[in-house]
């Protein structure tokens, strides 16, 4: 992890999943690429970019004191294609959350509520949640979710810079 | 209330249990028919994702299954690989692993007890209703404060929090200096008395009258509460090397699960975990755990499940202690870690999970590629037993309506902190009740 150590990150960047999980691989990919982008990347400087399996005590451990998080996950919505991709603002997540499943089990609308009550909320959080179709075991992501990886790289850029 | 004699409740998603998966219970005339624990394995794909790779890989590959317990993942894998090519780490490199392993025994317990398990106990539907109450924030702080020194173990010693990077096999890539350990001492040093909290204030709870007869089983080092290696043993007075344990633990498959079920070969059903660890080392607790145990009534063996909890609770206080007491001799060992040179061999690993026994066997051909590998996790090992527990609960309980069955039968099943996470996809609780 990058960051600016003990005194609190001003922007997070959390990439949820298992990248051994097919689509649920999508946030930690994300997070691959920024990395690689960083060491000459101005909009990344000084960003902290981070892996989470969706344990709440661990996310709310990265955000904590942040100015801006930005979290990347995989989410099953029958309703809408692989690939597609929503962009939420914290305030959202109670009234998104019901139809959009994470595929982690303690639910990441809990995990913000949970935040809330606390008070550890970030001055601003964003949630980037793309559309997966296979979340069974394998290390590729679906061509569906692929094709929407660089896209979702370029607009966590944008927000950050 | 409901008596009807027939009846169906389905329940989608156990949704504080780590992983996902399903659970059945079918009533028929009033008498409980079937209670099945499906866990899918989707097929061993970690197994055969393993073969052909390099013998260095499975530490980094396997601590993928699980975000929970990588190091168990990890440590198990390294005993493994370092058997087969008849390596044998220094001590100091022992105990940094054990001191590793101290901080997923306390991130993973905290989260347990306080996230999951605690609420339940409390009469609340989950950890944010409890943090919503005026005295129930505070409790969830303490819970996260604890785990969150588990979590610096983890930073330290492993490099990162989720699925550690500093372990490899032959020991680490980099030891902690002394100065990086001194710091971490004095985070651990205010755990320990939120972890003694912890005991006193589950030691409160009101645990329901159930009692299990299996045969419980653990590694065991004598003179030391087993974690990080030790010799199978059982209640039924079973001692066994790890090498041994394809000889006496069978897996087989049954109908209803894609998942392999374990037995012990001749003697049936059994049961890892903390309460089989405590109930075979408690003895080889610290003075500290072993007051703290002995405080809460926790007596010579635990075979009430729903203490579990206290038994964990127990364990976090050991772990801590444990982990200032490595921290108060360490050297950084040099060198960190030993080259470890393949040759054509099986080896076996066999380490405490949080959640009990996790085994490990490899083979590796002379250029060092892995021909086969078998991953034993503890919630295969103990679905049996938790099929059997849950048959006898509902059996007691048929005249709960089924809300309060079902949450019931939740709370149960929690009692194993079962992660299936580690070897399964979804988790539903359904009770059919014809």
């Amino acid at each position: 992890m990058t960051g600016q150590g003990n005194s609190g990150p001003r922007t997070v960047v959390v990439g949820v999943g298992n990248e051994f999980r097919r689509d649920d691989g999508a946030g930690p990919e994300v997070i691959a690429r920024l990395r690689a982008l960083q060491p000459g990347d101005a909009s990344l400087s000084g960003v902290t970019l981070a892996l989470s399996d969706g344990e709440p005590g661990r996310m709310i451990d990265l955000w904590e004191g942040a100015r801006l998080a930005v979290v990347i996950d995989a989410v099953r919505d029958p309703a809408m294609p692989p690939g597609h991709r929503y962009q939420l603002a914290v305030d959202a997540l109670s009234g998104v959350a019901d139809g959009v499943a994470s595929s982690h089990s303690i639910g990441f609308s809990d995990t913000v509520e949970l935040a809330r009550v606390l008070g550890r909320l970030p001055e601003r959080l964003l949630v980037f949640a793309v559309v997966g179709r296979d979340f069974g075991f394998g290390i590729e992501l679906t061509a569906e979710v692929a094709a929407a990886i660089a896209e979702l790289v370029e607009q966590v850029r944008e927000i950050v810079r | 209330m409901s008596h009807k004699t027939d009846r169906t409740l389905v329940v989608r998603a156990l949704a504080r249990v780590e992983g996902e998966g399903a659970m059945h219970v079918r009533v028929r005339g009033g008498a409980v028919e079937d209670v099945r624990l499906e866990i899918y394995e989707p097929p061993r794909f970690f197994e055969a994702f393993l073969r052909g790779r390099r013998h260095t890989e499975p530490p980094d590959i396997t601590a993928r299954i699980c975000g929970i317990c990588p190091v168990a993942y990890q440590m198990s894998a390294c005993l493994a690989i370092e058997a087969a090519c008849g390596i044998q780490v220094s001590a100091p490199v022992a105990d940094l692993r054990r001191l590793l392993y101290c901080g997923e025994w306390i991130e993973s317990h905290a989260l347990h007890i306080y996230l999951l398990h605690a609420p339940d106990f409390l009469g609340y539907a989950s950890a944010l209703d409890l943090a919503r109450e005026g005295r129930g924030r505070g409790l969830v702080e303490r819970g996260l404060a604890l785990k969150k020194a588990g979590n610096a173990i983890m930073e330290l010693v492993g490099g990162r929090a989720i699925h550690p990077v500093n372990v490899r096999v032959g020991g680490f890539y980099r030891a902690p200096a002394r100065t990086e350990m001194a710091a971490l001492a004095e985070k651990l040093r205010v755990a320990l008395d939120l972890a003694l909290d912890t005991v006193a204030w589950a030691a409160g709870f009101e645990f329901p009258d159930f009692h299990h007869d299996h045969e419980m089983l653990a590694l065991v080092t004598p003179g030391q509460y087993a974690i990080d290696r030790g010799t199978v043993a059982s209640t039924g007075g079973l001692t066994f090397a790890p090498a041994e344990f394809e000889d006496y633990v069978i897996e087989e498959q049954v109908p209803h699960s894609t998942a392999l079920h374990a037995r012990l070969a001749g003697r049936g059903r059994y049961l890892t975990g903390p309460t089989a660890r405590y109930t075979l080392s408690g003895q080889w607790l610290s003075p500290l755990a072993r007051q703290a145990a002995d405080a809460a009534g926790l007596g010579a063996e635990c075979r009430n499940p729903f203490r579990s909890i206290l038994v964990r609770a127990v364990e976090v206080v050991y772990a801590v202690d444990e982990a200032l007491r490595l921290i108060d001799r360490y050297e950084p060992p040099a060198p960190c870690y030993l080259e470890v040179p393949p040759r054509a061999a099986v080896g076996h690993g066999a380490t405490e999970a949080p959640r009990g026994v996790l085994f490990h066997r490899y083979a590796i051909d002379a250029a060092g590629l892995i021909t086969s590998a078998r991953i034993v996790p503890p919630t295969s090992q103990n679905q049996a037993s938790i099929e059997n527990d849950l048959r006898r609960f509902v059996a007691d309980r048929l005249d709960l309506d089924d809300e309060q069955l079902t949450r019931q039968c939740e709370q149960a099943i929690r009692n194993y902190d079962p992660c299936i996470s580690c070897s399964t996809h979804f988790l539903d609780l359904t009770v059919d009740r014809g």
